[in-house]
Formats: structure tokens, C-alpha cells, sequence
């Protein structure tokens, strides 16, 4: 264990099963056919390997998002947006009671080069840890091959709005985006946008619904309009979201179609809040002091609502400004 | 009957997704544990827009400054104008949408949300745009835009907060 490539620790040789193993600070890393291993001082921890995967693909796509990414109850991230801390029982109560929780911060860059390294190395050529379970194959087994392609995906970030000359474009099928076989029947004729010369950068629009139809991903967010700090950031969303989502501000949801059932707990505990079920043209709140895991039994369309501004997160934590977005 | 999948299971043949309307719309909601339901402001943007007026921008979601507006669209609306970028979503039905670069515009450069213009806009058509469920639009910044719908319709306006933002939480959420 002393190849260090790109601030990258990871061992010289692979185990039996073909893969390295990676250390992160004082945490460890490694997997076998089944399961991944991680240990830290004061613990050790098991995840079904599939599990893994597709938690560590939203937190590397992400760039570790807003506020927490846990992997599972015990497992996680927490982003302070140039460093991040890695944990274990950090935000889970029986861990901190028992005084077992851990806890690290590391430069962005670091962590970010790590999981990405274990990323491409564990993910075989079988398994697409973006693709909803119908749609890929399993991530079991010894190492065999690589999925490059599928883990390295462009993630979606609109400067002013999806379709404006110069920025992200609609996707089609010459563009190798097909509508998604569960979205068949979204009509994807395009706006009829008349312009006046002189005005082709400014007169823009572009068809949502056929958009987020033809995305090959699920639960990841694209940015597709941009309002000073208000981002729209809509998603599909089939099975369950891999990871459990901490808010470090209020997020809010938009149901575009069918149907999310979101389960709510306390974001520090872990005690179970409420449940919430959203349907098309459903609006909610996600506080600033909750979790969050969604279930999407059919592919839906869900738009995700951030305020991007860096000062929210410092004003929550100080009381300065409330974890619920409204008084009424 | 169904298609084989990656998985080794079996799909359906064919998925029918599920959009609401003015007409046709099924509301979830928050079951409560351990909690408050206004803490989630949970309502629907197409209940909201069926007990509006025509061209009323209620707030269905608020962040800071920022707001999420749903507006039934209906006839034809007053010219607006904001000194930002907004944007558009249409959810039901068709609209129109008018674009004019204005002369100059009667906001500061630093000024949040839309207002109202006085009449017609003085400045150059830019274009239009026509709008069916499931689009959206870019209203630029500095132009003044007008909507048209020849039946009722359901925007959502990504805004901010302005001077004709209604803001009626306690009779569009999820109370108890």
C-alpha cells in the first residue's frame, strides 16, 4: 500500500478477487465480490457492493452536492465546499452515544481523486451505477473489465438555459440520447420559436418533458436554467435514490410526473420525521435539518430547486436563518 | 408479457407516465411522524392555479429572495419586465409568449422579481415564442414579455420575489 498517484493511496497489488485496495486518510477501503470493507480507527463497516457503487457515483458526479451525502446509517460525506469531511457514525445516534463516530476533512481534490480512482476500479465492465436496475447488469463478482464510459459521464450544467445558442443543447436521437423506454409516450415535439434578427441568443426555449425523457441516468440532477442563485436542477427518478441526502439549506421538490414517496428523518439522529408522497404538480419543502430517501416505483421526472448561494449553509448552521422555508 | 431487461427480469411491454392538469390532477401529502406539516409547504401547483385568477403569480415555493410562481394563464396578460433572466415552464395547455427589447428599462440593474409595464413597451420585437406542455422559455433579462392563452393554462415562473408575488401559505399548504 504505497502507490501514490495523483494523491491517490492505493495499494500496489489487487487482491484475489483483482482489485486494489485504497486508504484515505486514516479510513481504508476495499471489496471483494459482494461486499465493500471500510475501517477506521475506532470501527469497520460492511456495504453490499452495489449499494457502494451507486452512492460513491452520485457523491463523485456531484462533486459531494449540498450538505450530506450518507452512503447507508452509518457511512458518508459532508461537503464544506472546498473541503470535505468523510465520517462514520457521524450522524447516526447510537454511534456518537457510544462515542464511536469518526471523522475526517480532507481538501476536495483529494477526496474527489480518491473516490473516482475507486470508482473506475471497482465498477466492472457489467454494472452502470447510474442506470436504474432494469437497465444494467450486476456489480458482483471478480474484476472483469471496466466501465469508463458509463462512470465519466458529462454531467448537465446550463450556464443560462438548456437550447440557448452556446450553452447545453436538447437531447435527441442523432445526439445518442433516445427517449427512454419508459417515457415512450412524452411528446417530444420542440417550442416553435419565432425570432426577429438580432435576437437569436435571446429568444430561446426548449422542450422539458422531451429533455429529461431522453436522460440515460437516473437520480442525478442536471442544471438546466439558472437564476442568479436560483437553480433548476429536474431529474428521473427510478427505484431508490442510493444515497440518503442531508440538507445543509431548504431544498424544494416539484413532481413533473408520477409519483415519489420520499421518506424524512431528523438529519443529526436519524429519527424518523415523516413520510411524504408526491405526485404530479406536487410542491414541497425539504428542511434544512432533515434526510431524505425517495422510492420512484415507475421512472418519474422530478425537479429539484436549489438556492446555490455559498453564504446559506454558514447562516443555517448560526441560527441566522431558519431550517424551514417558510412562516405561516 | 413483457420485455426481458439487463437484470434477467421481466418489464412491461409499455409505461404510461403520469402528468396533471387543471382538469385532471391527484394531490399527495406529508404523513406526519414526528413533525409539523408547515415545515414542508406542501401544495399542488395545479390546485393552486384552479382557485386563482387569471395572470395571479402565487408563490409555491420560496428560497430567500427567490420563488417558485405558479400562475393560471388565461386571455392575455399585462406586459411585465424584470432587470434578471426568468424563466417559464409550461404544465398544462398552450401559451404564447411576446418578446420586446425595451428602449430602456424603469428597473435598477440590481432590482429583484417583475413588474408590470403601463401600456404597450416602447423597443424592438425580439420574437415569440409558442409554448405546449412540457416547455420552457427564456424571458431575458431587460425585455418586457406578454403571455396569451386561448384556454386556461398552468405556468411556472423560476423568479424572484417581486412586488406582485402573492405569497398565500396558510390557504394553498398542507396544515395538519
Amino acid at each position: 500500500m504505497t502507490a501514490i498517484d495523483n494523491d491517490v493511496v492505493k495499494s500496489d497489488t489487487t487482491n484475489a478477487e483483482g482489485y486494489h485496495k485504497f486508504e484515505l486518510g486514516e479510513f481504508t477501503f476495499s471489496r471483494d465480490e459482494y461486499f465493500v470493507y471500510i475501517g477506521w480507527p475506532t470501527g469497520s463497516h460492511m456495504m453490499s457492493i452495489d449499494a457502494f457503487l451507486r452512492a460513491l457515483q452520485r457523491d463523485v458526479a456531484w462533486d459531494f452536492f449540498y450538505g450530506i451525502v450518507n452512503f447507508d446509517g452509518v457511512f458518508g460525506t459532508m461537503n464544506h465546499y472546498g473541503t470535505v469531511d468523510i465520517f462514520a457514525g457521524r450522524y447516526n445516534d447510537s454511534y456518537r452515544k457510544a462515542e464511536l463516530d469518526y471523522s475526517e476533512n480532507h481538501e476536495t481534490p483529494v477526496i474527489r481523486e480518491t473516490f473516482k480512482s475507486i470508482l473506475a476500479d471497482w465498477t466492472n465492465a457489467s454494472f452502470d451505477p447510474f442506470a436504474s436496475p432494469h437497465e444494467t447488469g450486476a456489480a458482483w463478482g471478480v474484476k472483469s473489465g471496466d466501465n469508463l464510459a458509463a462512470v465519466t459521464r458529462r454531467r448537465v450544467a446550463a450556464a443560462r438555459m438548456v437550447g440557448v445558442p452556446g450553452d447545453e443543447q436538447i437531447r435527441t436521437d442523432e445526439s445518442g440520447m433516445p427517449v427512454n423506454r419508459m417515457f415512450r409516450d412524452i411528446d417530444q415535439s420542440e417550442p416553435i420559436i419565432e425570432v426577429e434578427p438580432g435576437f437569436e441568443g435571446e429568444v430561446a426555449a426548449f422542450n422539458l418533458f422531451a429533455f429529461l425523457s431522453r436522460s440515460d441516468v437516473t437520480w442525478n440532477p442536471s442544471v438546466v436554467s439558472i437564476c442568479k442563485d436560483s437553480l433548476f436542477c429536474p431529474t428521473t427518478e427510478e427505484y431508490i435514490l442510493p444515497i440518503i441526502h442531508g440538507n445543509d439549506r431548504v431544498e424544494w421538490f416539484i413532481q413533473l410526473s408520477d409519483q415519489i414517496t420520499w421518506d424524512v428523518e431528523d438529519r443529526d439522529t436519524g429519527a424518523v420525521r415523516s413520510r411524504v408522497t408526491m405526485k404530479a404538480g406536487d410542491v414541497c419543502a425539504m428542511p434544512a435539518d432533515i434526510r431524505h430517501q425517495g422510492y420512484s416505483p415507475k421512472r418519474s421526472m422530478l425537479l429539484v430547486w436549489e438556492n446555490g448561494s455559498l453564504d446559506i449553509p454558514e447562516l443555517i448552521a448560526s441560527g441566522k436563518a431558519p431550517t424551514y422555508p417558510v412562516e405561516f | 408479457m413483457g420485455t426481458p431487461s439487463k437484470s434477467g427480469g421481466v418489464e412491461k411491454s409499455a409505461y404510461t407516465t403520469v402528468l396533471g392538469s387543471l382538469d385532471s390532477y391527484d394531490k399527495g401529502g406529508v404523513e406526519l411522524i414526528n413533525d409539523d406539516a408547515r415545515h414542508y409547504a406542501f401544495s399542488n401547483i395545479f390546485e393552486v392555479a384552479s382557485k386563482s385568477a387569471p395572470w395571479e403569480k402565487v408563490a409555491v415555493a420560496k428560497n430567500f429572495e427567490y420563488v417558485l410562481e405558479a400562475v393560471r394563464a388565461e386571455g392575455t396578460s399585462q406586459w411585465r419586465t424584470a432587470a434578471h433572466d426568468e424563466f417559464v415552464v409550461c404544465l398544462d395547455g398552450a401559451v404564447t409568449v411576446e418578446l420586446v427589447k425595451l428602449d430602456a428599462s424603469p428597473l435598477a440593474p440590481d432590482a429583484g422579481g417583475s413588474i408590470a409595464l403601463d401600456g404597450e413597451p416602447t423597443g424592438r420585437p425580439m420574437g415569440r415564442i409558442h409554448l405546449a406542455r412540457g416547455h420552457q422559455a427564456l424571458l431575458p433579462s431587460g425585455a418586457a414579455y406578454r403571455f396569451s392563452a386561448p384556454s386556461p393554462a398552468v405556468l411556472m415562473m423560476q423568479t424572484i420575489a417581486g412586488p406582485d408575488t402573492q405569497f398565500r401559505w396558510a390557504e394553498i399548504c398542507q396544515t395538519v
